[in-house]
């Protein structure tokens, strides 16, 4: 087993109006690296990039040990498990006929775990893909994914737009999948508290830069909420403070907890506040 | 065996599962040579972080609470009484470090609190 399932060195990719630029992370095998960005980050552009659907204009992508543009990587394919954003199957196709389609196409195509994932997502048996809802379609995607055997799962948007209790429901999945010591994911949304709730790395993509990537629980160690009044505020260190905020009555701020005075205590924060904060600043 | 993980306090989830399973081998609801579960399997259960239980596991094992063996997982290890005594001290230093701070808040006096202390166990 190789020790990294994702290396991306020096990633460039420029268009007209937009630039991913120069970025270079790498995802330990066995764990779950989440990409977070607004709208228009440059987080498709990067996995695109890693999946061979758009070509680089520098850098170089190892994916699962093997370099994205070497002749081999076509059969690595097998192993890596894509749902983009948009659900793509033909749209008059049942279950039962996305599964004979996929078994003709993957060599490794596990019949019983794709109909078994189909039933645990309660799809449709009779049902036209066309006619599916968007959680559905979404549920459909994610079930052909793991259906292959493969070692890395690669989501794009994948839970957005799918209410809560199915999102839970996906998240539990892939918590799952990554029990085997092999499997890794990385997975891209705007919705941090998803990230939040099953991620070991936290990748965050900022107007094309990539501003960190870090392990989630050092974030959440390193960074704390604090509510304290103005005049106790003042007296901080100031480069203790990320971000405040004035409520007439006291002031909260997010702060790093290792420059605040002995003694003080502060909350936890969401990590979406800090990557707020940290988009705001422009820099870490 | 029981894991409470609280998202909400000051302490790091890898000290709170360090502190959780130390304690209960130091009061011997843990008994030597028993088994923990894997690293992999306690954090997916858990939901938190591979990376995170690995350092709780990593800084047990520092200690000499458990012990690793390749292929096998990890173990609590034999108890070393030296190190029991230790771990309690510094329990009871953390302890007396909030007696003194809630006394300071209130104006208790040293002296208020020995002679407190000296009644304790005469009841």
């Amino acid at each position: 087993m190789e020790e990294f399932a994702l290396k991306i060195r020096h990633l460039t990719k420029r268009y007209k109006d937009f630039a991913l630029n120069d970025v270079s992370l790498e995802l330990p095998a066995g764990s779950i690296m989440g990409l977070i960005g607004e709208n228009g980050a440059g987080k498709s552009t990067l996995i695109k990039s890693v999946i061979g659907a758009v070509k680089p204009d520098a850098g170089e992508i190892e994916v699962l040990g093997c370099d994205n543009r070497s002749a081999g990587f076509t059969l690595k394919k097998e192993e890596i498990g894509v749902v983009l954003d948009e659900a793509c199957f033909p749209a008059a196709l049942t279950v039962r006929q996305v599964n004979r389609v996929m078994r003709d196409l993957f060599k490794n195509w596990e019949e019983k775990t794709f109909l078994d994932y189909a039933e645990r997502f309660a799809l449709p048996q009779n049902k036209a893909f066309q006619e599916f809802s968007r959680g559905m379609k979404m549920k459909l995607a994610i079930a052909a994914a793991l259906s292959h055997r493969a070692r890395l799962l690669i989501l794009d948007e994948a839970t957005s737009g799918l209410d809560p209790i199915v999102r839970d429901e996906v998240l539990d999945v892939f918590n799952e999948f990554t029990r085997e010591e092999s499997h890794s994911i990385l997975i891209s949304s705007h919705i941090v508290s998803d990230l939040e709730k099953i991620c070991d790395y936290i990748a965050f993509l900022h107007k094309g830069e990539l501003l960190f990537c870090e392990e989630k629980d050092l974030l959440l160690e390193r960074y704390g909420l604090i509510t304290l009044r103005r005049d106790a505020f003042e007296a901080l260190d100031k480069r203790a403070v990320l971000s405040a905020h004035d409520t007439g009555y006291g002031v909260q701020a997010l702060v790093r907890r290792e420059l605040l005075p002995a003694g003080m205590k502060a909350e936890r924060a969401a990590i979406e506040s800090i990557i707020v904060a940290m988009a705001k600043e422009g820099k870490k | 065996m029981d894991i409470i993980i609280s998202n909400t306090g000051d302490q790091p989830i890898y000290e709170q599962i360090y502190t959780q399973i130390r304690d209960q081998i130091l009061s011997d609801k843990l008994s030597e040579g028993e088994p923990l579960p894997s690293i992999r399997g306690l954090a997916k259960d858990l939901r938190i972080s591979v990376i995170t239980t690995k350092r709780a596991y990593e800084e047990l094992e520092r200690e000499g609470f458990i012990c690793t063996m390749a292929g096998k997982g990890s173990f609590v290890a034999p108890k070393n009484t030296e190190l029991i005594r230790e771990a309690n001290l510094k329990k009871i230093e953390a302890h007396m470090q909030e007696i003194y701070e809630l006394a300071a808040g209130c104006g208790m006096e040293k002296k208020e609190l020995l002679e407190m202390f000296a009644l304790m166990g005469e009841e």
